[in-house]
């Protein structure tokens, strides 16, 4: 086994871990609606990020909350990051867009965390 | 969260079309809380296009093309393989291009077409994250994308097998293919004993998706 020092948390090939659970996942929404985009932006038309891009920024992720955040979470994340990195879109126009999204979901009877 | 909510699931921006308010849609989860990275989706998302770098429609068609992919265009490649002898070995030269002759567009990233045969099973694997030949089978189980699964299955391939129940003899070499975002790996299943008066179309119905990644075998 490879020096654990040199080792990131994502790479974790041939660690020990429990039993495969195998049940099936229904996708929700929001997961094929990251997936949808990344597929758009990393398109031959748009080309605005490429799948190791995508590999990086979730690489970027502390050890911790790659752990605690689900598979399409780091994929919003890494995203999000790339996308605000090469300046298409902006930190500010995304705070004030979340902002009032979550208004609006408010307002529509739902509840955040 | 269950089937019946996915009625939401083509929310995107109708909400200007929606006669019953300006802002019917409601986050996917009535029943439970949205998360900070639900927000992030919805609002990149509007943000992308509101500066047109995809429309509305665009997201839509892709969400739709997502749904649209399923093992069976993965099943479908295989039965061939098993009929035709020379597609199988174009299938082992060159799966995107082999797909592209049934009409299956498999992508630009290029696909590894591994056989089981009586002395070899293949099992695919993506160690580091996730990559998955998800044009032809479409997208991955969440097992797939686990700890356990990406850990184990490189070092103890015959003990995560036996997990699916796949029991396979000490004298089959087991190969285990640790998929990258430049290659994947799609397994081509043994033909089952008993199928040699079957239809094409018989065939690929038998085929399934965690045969092609290789943790069952037909």
């Amino acid at each position: 086994m490879q020096d654990p020092h040199l080792r990131r948390h994502h790479d974790m090939g041939g660690l020990d871990a429990g039993p495969v659970e195998q049940g099936e996942h229904v996708y929700d929404p929001w997961e094929k609606r990251t997936d949808a985009i990344m597929r758009l932006v990393s398109d031959k038309n748009r080309r605005l990020m490429t799948v190791d891009e995508l590999r990086r920024g979730i690489e970027e992720i502390g050890p911790n909350v790659y752990d605690e955040m689900t598979y399409y979470e780091r994929w919003m994340t890494s995203i999000t990051n790339n996308l605000l990195e090469k300046g298409v879109i902006h930190v500010d126009e995304l705070g004030r867009k979340m902002a009032e999204i979550e208004a609006r979901w408010r307002a529509a009877g739902a509840t955040g965390e | 969260m269950s089937d019946s909510h996915s009625h939401d699931h083509d929310h995107d921006h109708d909400h200007l079309h929606n006669p019953h308010g300006p802002h019917p849609y409601q986050p996917d989860l009535e029943d439970a809380p949205f998360t900070h990275c639900q927000l992030m989706a919805e609002a990149v998302g509007e943000l992308l296009i509101e500066k047109d770098v995809f429309s509305a429609d665009d997201l839509r068609a892709m969400i739709e093309l997502i749904d649209s992919k399923s093992p069976a265009e993965g099943a479908r490649l295989i039965a061939r393989a098993w009929l035709d002898a020379d597609f199988k070995a174009r299938v082992l030269e060159n799966v995107n291009d082999a797909a592209t002759e049934l009409g299956i567009d498999a992508g630009t990233i290029p696909i590894r077409a591994v056989e089981n045969t009586d002395t070899v099973h293949n099992v695919i694997v993506c160690t580091l994250c996730s990559c998955y030949p998800r044009l032809l089978i479409g997208l991955p189980p969440d097992w797939y994308k686990s700890r356990s699964y990406r850990s184990r299955a490189v070092r103890e391939p015959r003990t995560v097998l036996k997990e699916f129940g796949t029991h396979i003899d000490d004298n089959i070499e087991v190969r285990v293919h640790d998929s990258t975002a430049d290659l994947r790996y799609l397994v081509i299943p043994e033909r089952p004993q008993g199928s040699e008066t079957m239809s094409e179309d018989e065939l690929t119905s038998l085929v399934t998706r965690d045969s092609m990644i290789g943790v069952t075998t037909l």
